[in-house]
Formats: C-alpha cells, sequence, structure tokens
C-alpha cells in the first residue's frame, strides 16, 4: 500500500462543475444543430454521471430527452498487464449507435488512452456516424493524438499530480482537486466509494 | 591387528551394559571390555561422550542389484546403509531378474563382498518371479546363503500358495516374511483410505487390505508351523492382530518403518509429494500413534527402513504414475533418537532391542553382543549432535526420502563391521 | 484505499477450496459482464491480445476444450491446443519434459486436463506459469464448478441456503471434487445421492452435509437436482448391477419430476446418457433443465478467469 496521496488545489467547485457543465450542453447542441441526432454515452466510473448530468441539461433546454448509456472500457485497455482492478462494471447502451452522433463523456482528458480504449470499445457495440468527446478537465500530458471538442475547463498539471472529479452522487462532494501522488500511486479516477454504483 | 576404543558408553540390553568403558578388538572379535584396559600394540580411538552398541541391522532394505542400478545398487546402498549407522541389511528379492534362485543370491553376495560397506543377508523370493504361482527353489537358496523368504512388494495373493510356502520353508529353519496386500480390495489403491484420498481425489487404498492378508498369514503360521514376519505395518488393527497372534504363542513378529510411525496421511497435502507414496500407505495419525504404543510395549519387534530408492525422474511425476517408495535408511537412527529415545518414550535399551538385537534373531543370525568373543559389529553414535537433513547428506544413489528437511538431534558416527571401521566421524571409510 | 493495483488474489485455478465466497462471487460477478459481451453482435474484446495460452488436454475431451477454446478467442488471445495422439505421454515423455518444452515457446498460461490427479499443480511448478485445471483424474474440476454456480445464482439470485442434491457416481467424479465444496463455501446445502458404492470414503471432507441413497425422499426438498453422467468408461468392478436398476432407483424421469416442488431445476454436466440418468422429458424440459444455460455459463466463467488469473501479471 502506497501512502495516502494529499490534496493540493481544488480547481473547481460544486457550483463552477454545474456552469461549467451548462456551457458544455449548449456548445453541444450549437454543433450539432439541436439534440435531434445525439446520444450521450459517460465512460465509467464519473464520465457516466456526467453524461447523466449533460443529459438533463439537453433536455431542459430543447425539452426532449436524450438517449444516454454508460461505457465500461475494462476490456479495453492497453494497461491490463500491469496495472489491473478486478472489478468490472457495466455497460449499458439500450438504444442503436448506427448512424448516431455519440458524444463520449468523461471527466479527465489526460494521456488520451482512455478515450482511445473507448473508442476501441464503442466501435465493437456499433457504428455510429459520428463521434465527439467533452471533457470537463483537460490537464494536458497527451500521449496520443486525440483532443476534445468540448472541454469545461483547461488546468495545467505536472507529472507527479493527480487530477480528480468528485461528485455528490458517489463522493458527497462535487469537486475538482489536484492532489500530490504518492510514489507508484495509480494516476486514474479516484476509486468509487464502496457501494457507490450498482 | 588391534583396536582399542576407549572412553565409550556402551549400551548392550542382551548383557546388562549401561556404562562408560574401553572396549579392546582384535581380529574381528571383541576380546576385552573394561576400564583403563591395556593393549600392547594397535590403533587407539578415543570415543569420550559417544554411544557404543551392537551394530545395527535393518531387515527391509532394497538395494537394486541386479536389475535397477540406476536407483541404488549393492555399493552405494551398502554405503548409505554404513552411513545411517547399519553394519548388515537385508535386501529384499524384487530385482530383475527376481532374485528367486540361487544364482542370484549368489550374484548378490559376491557384489557385496566385493563393493559393499555392510553386511549383506539376502532374502529370497517365496514364488517364482513374486508371481505367486510356483514355488522357487527355497532349499538350493537357503544352502547359498538366503536368510528369509518374502514375496516383497506383491505379497503372495492366494492364501494356498501362501500356505505352501509357509509349510515347505519351515524345516529349512528360516521365517517367511509377508507383505501383506489385497490386490482384489486394494486395487490401484494410491494413498489410505480416508480423508485424504477424499480430497485429493485418489484412489484409496483400504488398511483392510493389509489386515486381511496380516489375519491370514497369523492363521497360515498356525496351521503350518511355519514363524511369520509381517513387513512394514502401518495400522492399529493390524497391530492388534498381532498383539493376540503373539498373546496365542504364535510365531508371528512384525516390523515398521520411521516414515508409518512419524508421518501420516495428513502430510500429503495438494502439492501431491510423490516422496510420501509408500505401500502400505501413510495411514491417520490414530494409526501412528498406536503403532508407537507397540513399539513400546514389545508387540512390534524391529524397525526398518524399507528403503526404497527411485531416481529422481521417477518420482518427479503425477502422483499416481510415481512408483511407491522412499528412502530412509540414512534418516532412520537420527529420526528414533530424536522422536523417541530423547523424549523419553523408549530407553536406549529398547532402541538396541528394536534396531540390533530382534533383527538378527528373527533372520536366525548370531546375535552380536558387547562381550568378549562377539564379532566386532559396532554402531558408534553421537547422541547429541543437531542436524538438518540435506538433500547432500544423502550418499544412497536416490534422495527420495520423506524426512528431508527435518531437524534431528543425535546419529551415527561411525561404525565397525567385523572391527573394521566403515565409516569414521561420519565419512564413509574407502 | 484502492490507491494501489488490486489483483486477483490467485494465480492459478487448480484448487477450488483455496477460493473464498469473495473470490468466487468476484468470478462471477465478472462472468456476468463477460455475458454482455457474449449478446453483443461482435463477441469479443481485444483485453488477451499478444497472450498465448496452451489448451493440453492429456486426456480426451470435446466439451471443455471448445468451451475454453472459445472464451480464449473471445478475450483475443492466441490459443494452441495440445494434446491427442501426438502428446508427450506416447512418446514416452514426462510431463514435466513436456510443460518444458512448451514453456519454451513463451506461453502465457496453460488450461491443463489430465487423467491423473494433482497434474496440473505439477504443471504449475514446473511452468512457473498460471494454471487452469480442466479437470485432473477424479480430483477436481473447478471451471466446471463455477459454471455451475453461476447457473444457479443466475437463476435463484443468491447461492445461500440453496439446497442441492447431487445425484449419482460421486465417487468418480471431479465435478463433484470442485462442486461440493465451492456449493458449501457459497453457503448452499448439499445433500449427495447415490449408492454407497459410488459415494467417496469421507463425503464430510469433501463438504456434503449430509447423504442419501433414497432420491425419492429427497426430491420434494430439493431446488436443484444435479445428475452426474454415469460414466461408463470409469466403472470398473461394476458398482451396481444393471443400467436398468441405475436408472430405476436414481434416474430422473417424468414420473419422479412429480415429486419435484414448483420452481426447482435440474442441472448435468454433459454429455447427457438420454434414458440412463436422465430421460428426455427431463432433459428438454423448458423449466426445469437447466443443460444449457450451464453450457453458455461455461464460456463466461472461463472468460472471466482468463481474465482474472491474467490481470496485472507484469
Amino acid at each position: 500500500m502506497t501512502q495516502a496521496n494529499t490534496m493540493k488545489t481544488l480547481v473547481m467547485d460544486a457550483s463552477e462543475i454545474e456552469r461549467a457543465l451548462t456551457r458544455i450542453a449548449h456548445q453541444i447542441l450549437e454543433a450539432n444543430h439541436g439534440a435531434s441526432d445525439i446520444a450521450l454515452v459517460g465512460i465509467v466510473t464519473r464520465g457516466d454521471l456526467l453524461a447523466k448530468r449533460l443529459a438533463a441539461k439537453i433536455e431542459k433546454i430543447e425539452g426532449a430527452p436524450v438517449p444516454i448509456g454508460k461505457l465500461d472500457i475494462s476490456f479495453y485497455r492497453d494497461d491490463f498487464a500491469t496495472y489491473f482492478n478486478p472489478e468490472v462494471h457495466s455497460t449499458q447502451i439500450d438504444f442503436d449507435l448506427d448512424g448516431r452522433t455519440v458524444v463520449l463523456v468523461d471527466d479527465v482528458l489526460f494521456t488520451g488512452r482512455t478515450i482511445r480504449a473507448a473508442l476501441d470499445a464503442l466501435m465493437d457495440l456499433g457504428r455510429p456516424s459520428c463521434v465527439q468527446l467533452a471533457v470537463l478537465v483537460d490537464r494536458g500530458h497527451r500521449e496520443l493524438p486525440i483532443r476534445a471538442d468540448f472541454v469545461g475547463k483547461n488546468v495545467p498539471s505536472s507529472g507527479n499530480e493527480s487530477v480528480r472529479l468528485f461528485l455528490e452522487e458517489t463522493d458527497g462532494r462535487s469537486t475538482v482537486e489536484i492532489f500530490e501522488l504518492a510514489p507508484g500511486a495509480h494516476m486514474g479516477a479516484a476509486p468509487l466509494q464502496k457501494g457507490g454504483e450498482q | 591387528m588391534a583396536l582399542m576404543l576407549r572412553n565409550a558408553h556402551v549400551i548392550d540390553p542382551q548383557v546388562g551394559l549401561n556404562e562408560t568403558c574401553d572396549i579392546l578388538i582384535r581380529d574381528g572379535k571383541i576380546v576385552e571390555l573394561g576400564q583403563d584396559l591395556e593393549m600392547p600394540k594397535g590403533v587407539e580411538r578415543d570415543l569420550g561422550g559417544k554411544v557404543v552398541v551392537p551394530g545395527l541391522v535393518d531387515i527391509h532394505v532394497h538395494l537394486r542389484e541386479p536389475g535397477y542400478e540406476y536407483k541404488e545398487d549393492i555399493a552405494s546402498g551398502t554405503r548409505a546403509a554404513a552411513h545411517g549407522g547399519f553394519t548388515g541389511v537385508c535386501p529384499m528379492p524384487n530385482t530383475q531378474p527376481t532374485t528367486d534362485n540361487a544364482m542370484i543370491v549368489e550374484y548378490v553376495k559376491n557384489q557385496a563382498e566385493k563393493d559393499g560397506k555392510c553386511r549383506v543377508y539376502p532374502s529370497g523370493a517365496c514364488t517364482l518371479g513374486l508371481k505367486g504361482e510356483t514355488l522357487s527353489e527355497i532349499g538350493d537358496m537357503v544352502a547359498h546363503g538366503a536368510v528369509a523368504f518374502t514375496d516383497d512388494g506383491r505379497g503372495v495373493q492366494d492364501s494356498g500358495m501362501m500356505r505352501r510356502v509357509m509349510e515347505y520353508a519351515r524345516p529349512f529353519g528360516k521365517v517367511v516374511m509377508s507383505h501383506c496386500q489385497d490386490e482384489a480390495l486394494v486395487g490401484k489403491g494410491q494413498i489410505n483410505e480416508g480423508a485424504t484420498s477424499t480430497k485429493l481425489g485418489l484412489q484409496g487404498w483400504p488398511a483392510a487390505g493389509e489386515e486381511l492378508q496380516i489375519q491370514r498369514d497369523i492363521e497360515l503360521s498356525l496351521l503350518t508351523g511355519c514363524p511369520i514376519h509381517i513387513q512394514h505395518i502401518s495400522s492399529a488393527r493390524g497391530l492388534e492382530m498381532i498383539r493376540r497372534g503373539k498373546a496365542d504363542g504364535i510365531q508371528v513378529t512384525c516390523e515398521v518403518t520411521p516414515h508409518h510411525l512419524f508421518l501420516d496421511e495428513t502430510n500429503i497435502g495438494s502439492d501431491y509429494n510423490t516422496y510420501l507414496k509408500v505401500n502400505p500407505p501413510l495411514r491417520t495419525a490414530v494409526d501412528r500413534e498406536e503403532l508407537i504404543k507397540g513399539v513400546v510395549d514389545g508387540t512390534i519387534d524391529c524397525i526398518v527402513t524399507d528403503h526404497a530408492p527411485h531416481a529422481a525422474h521417477e518420482k518427479d511425476r503425477e502422483f499416481e504414475q510415481a512408483p511407491f517408495g522412499m528412502t530412509g535408511i540414512e534418516t532412520v537412527l537420527g529420526a528414533i533418537l530424536t522422536n523417541l529415545v530423547r523424549p523419553g518414550v523408549i530407553s536406549w535399551e529398547r532402541m538396541v532391542e528394536l534396531m540390533a538385537v530382534k533383527p538378527r534373531e528373527i533372520l536366525r543370525l548370531e546375535p552380536v553382543k558387547l562381550a568378549p568373543g562377539s564379532v566386532a559389529d559396532l554402531t558408534v553414535i553421537d547422541p547429541d549432535v543437531e542436524w538438518d537433513v540435506t538433500e547432500d547428506f544423502y550418499v544412497s544413489k536416490s534422495k527420495n526420502c520423506g524426512f528431508t528437511g527435518a531437524h534431528f538431534i543425535g546419529r551415527a558416527t561411525d561404525v565397525y563391521v567385523g572391527g573394521y571401521a566403515t565409516m569414521e566421524e561420519g565419512e564413509i571409510v574407502e | 484505499m484502492g490507491e494501489t493495483k488490486r489483483a486477483f488474489p490467485h494465480r492459478n485455478l487448480i484448487d477450488i477450496t483455496e477460493y473464498s465466497a469473495d473470490d468466487i462471487m468476484m468470478l462471477l460477478q465478472t462472468a456476468q459482464r463477460f455475458r454482455e459481451v457474449n449478446e453483443r453482435r461482435i463477441k469479443k474484446v481485444p483485453t488477451l491480445k499478444g497472450y498465448t495460452v496452451v489448451n493440453m488436454f492429456n486426456e480426451p475431451s470435446t466439451r471443455t476444450r471448445s468451451s475454453f477454446e472459445l472464451a480464449e478467442k473471445r478475450l483475443s488471445c492466441d490459443v494452441m491446443n495440445f494434446g491427442g495422439s501426438s502428446t508427450s505421454s506416447v512418446k514416452g515423455e514426462s510431463l514435466v519434459d513436456t510443460v518444458k518444452t512448451l514453456c519454451a515457446y513463451k506461453i502465457d498460461l496453460l488450461v491443463v486436463r489430465d487423467k491423473n490427479a494433482g497434474a496440473p499443480y505439477k504443471v504449475a511448478q514446473a511452468s512457473g506459469l498460471p494454471v487452469i485445471d480442466a479437470g485432473d483424474g477424479k480430483h477436481q474440476h473447478p471451471t466446471q464448478a463455477l459454471l455451475d454456480l453461476y447457473t444457479l445464482w443466475q437463476q435463484f439470485g443468491s447461492l445461500e441456503g440453496l439446497k442441492v442434491g447431487i445425484v449419482g457416481d460421486i465417487n468418480h467424479s471431479r465435478v463433484c471434487g470442485s462442486l461440493v465444496p465451492a456449493l458449501r463455501t457459497m453457503g448452499a446445502h448439499v445433500t449427495l445421492i447415490a449408492p454407497p458404492t459410488l459415494l467417496p470414503p469421507r463425503p464430510d471432507v469433501m463438504g456434503a452435509h449430509a447423504v442419501s441413497h433414497d432420491l425419492d425422499a429427497e426430491l420434494p426438498d430439493l431446488d436443484v437436482v444435479y445428475m452426474l453422467r454415469v460414466q461408463r468408461e470409469r466403472l470398473e468392478g461394476a458398482p451396481f448391477p444393471s443400467m436398468r436398476e441405475y436408472s430405476m432407483l436414481y434416474g430422473m424421469n417424468e414420473k419422479r419430476n412429480e415429486l419435484l416442488r414448483p420452481g426447482s431445476v435440474i442441472c448435468h454436466p454433459g454429455p447427457v446418457n438420454r434414458g440412463v440418468e436422465l430421460d428426455s422429458f427431463m432433459t428438454d424440459h423448458p423449466e426445469r433443465s437447466l443443460i444449457l444455460d450451464q453450457v453458455y455459463a461455461g464460456v463466461l466463467v472461463r472468460m472471466a478467469a482468463l481474465y482474472l488469473l491474467l490481470g496485472g501479471s507484469e
């Protein structure tokens, strides 16, 4: 067990997160001329919750519901041999992807590897006509040629820091925080509290 | 040539000795025991702190020659025996070809003479090829030096045949030794039938498969008047049958191995350690405890090892494919001293009876006593040396011993056969 | 905290008794995720791309081997099937030497079926690689037990308190060697139902709660009737007089179906000897027979086992 990571900076609070999501919702509608062909697919474990919030906002603006789904990328990760979390979450997409504009939703865009895995996972589920990416935070340090179409906030960070989103629904607070990483700790999303999902 | 062993603690219940004295040996025999003996000329050795007992004899070993020299041969097996503190061994006849005729008996004797490091008292097969069908030439083998008869490894299955063997052997004044295993009942049994066999999914080898033949052979001894020696007893009930047989005055004796005394089926785990695959199998803790009681109360006459060498590649196999048997002649004395003598379960005298006196009696050999005139076959023991059993300790060609890794206190350091050292300070004398 | 990598606590799947209820549950839940994959049009994920798995089947098997092969392929493994008449043992090579030879191909995991109990342990020892036991002698067959647990978990929602009767040749059954202790671990109540000649020496050690020789008396109490195959090839020394009498005393049929309560189910590890342990009415019973669900579950739990054993392996 490595030492606990220590919080360094509060990047966004609950109202900032809400404002950023509202802006993204508007941007998505504007870029796609409405919501008619759009579906939101959030990457577990927090992108799915963001997608839910975004969908609610879009529905409020447009007056019609947007299909939402959640995508688990465990089986598509490229670090299976080195970093392994045996906890697998569910993929749940109850609508046909074929011909749709899918907006992938994730919390923090970092190396781009999660998005690469998510794109592969998505393609195995159907053939969307177009895939866009919405993230709450872009922290830089890309390792793959991937960029977001919609960004809530750009947050410059260094390699030994972790940028994490916490949400009321699972964590009891809605914030984006920067952590100083203990040596050897994993960069990825904050672990879910027990019972947070399912 | 004279040899003086000084300050030895001599123990021999046959002559009531348990004291420190000197031993003078000349021309292979003990000449004198006493305090401050004088010797005009010869070799002197100071054995202060050591125990000297009549030479140990193991009446159940497999020297594997002729036929399986890659497992062991008479040269290596008798060196292993000397290393374990023995002055004599009785090899079993399940060689290739079978020791079922005088020629092979002679061969074994000659090899022992030529390359051996201890006395070798060959046993012969009861039936040709251990097949249980035709009597082997017991008379001729006796004439050439066979000391006992057994179909060890299989046992004589047919009761009528066993009766014939015992009747025929009786006038030669030799003992018939019986490996008790009812093949119809045991089948392909791998380990004791019970908890461990259930857990490991291995075919059981029920104790009844042994006990049936123990009782059969006791009855046949009564019927034929031939003495019977039950080999490697493993079960409490089998022991009880012998206890009753003895009480009834039947000429029955028996032996036990250190692995049946100190190991049981719970030692066999999910690692399927093939070194613990022995025949008869390791049984329960209750059996083990009862066997120790039998050693204490005299129901069990002697300790043997059933030293059964197998090459590394033969044991490094699937459990069901690996052969039965473990080696033990180099570890038995350490095991007995550590587990029985040191904790006071048996006395030193009882140990001498079990490992030196009774084995000779059962084979109808001249007794060896710590007394003037006796052959100077002696085992010298360091009772306090602490040692760990490691594979590089063994001089046997094979290392399939279930006691590897054990910690023992006490072992043989010197062995004299007919007054000549075969081992000195732990090293085989070449 | 979950900050460090949390690999599955096992490297091998050989002895199910080494798995806790949590371990088994994690495996079943993982299998449940693979069910999503298996219900897609593209029933394959790239998870084990670049991994090489050897199916070392030293004993004939079609079903188990096919199921493993499918599981491996749906995880994108490279698969090598090794066995049959070309194997080692036929040419006199020892198991250990065969394994060392296979390891020289730079493989990542071995699936082992062998007629000798304990062989998978030997293979794990000789290879230093993760091993999945696909059935060893009459010892264990852990993935069969897991697929049975998965099937029952799906059917009943929980395994706790489930009353399971296992009927047939328990003594020669490696399925029972794993299923009985695994059911016990998960809190089910197990009754072994067979003539004494087909029971192991110590049913209690195996994990059974009760033993019975009277199927009719047990049926009304059971949630699950698990019928074992009469293994004709293993019946040395004829432990029962005839197939006819066996079927009469221990076969599940239309008539005995009347004794079952509503909601109770029939399982069978396959292949079924129709007319011996099960008649066609029971084998094909639309509500009671879970036999095909078991087959499907086989792929799912084997995918889960491969996934969990290889994850974080570096």
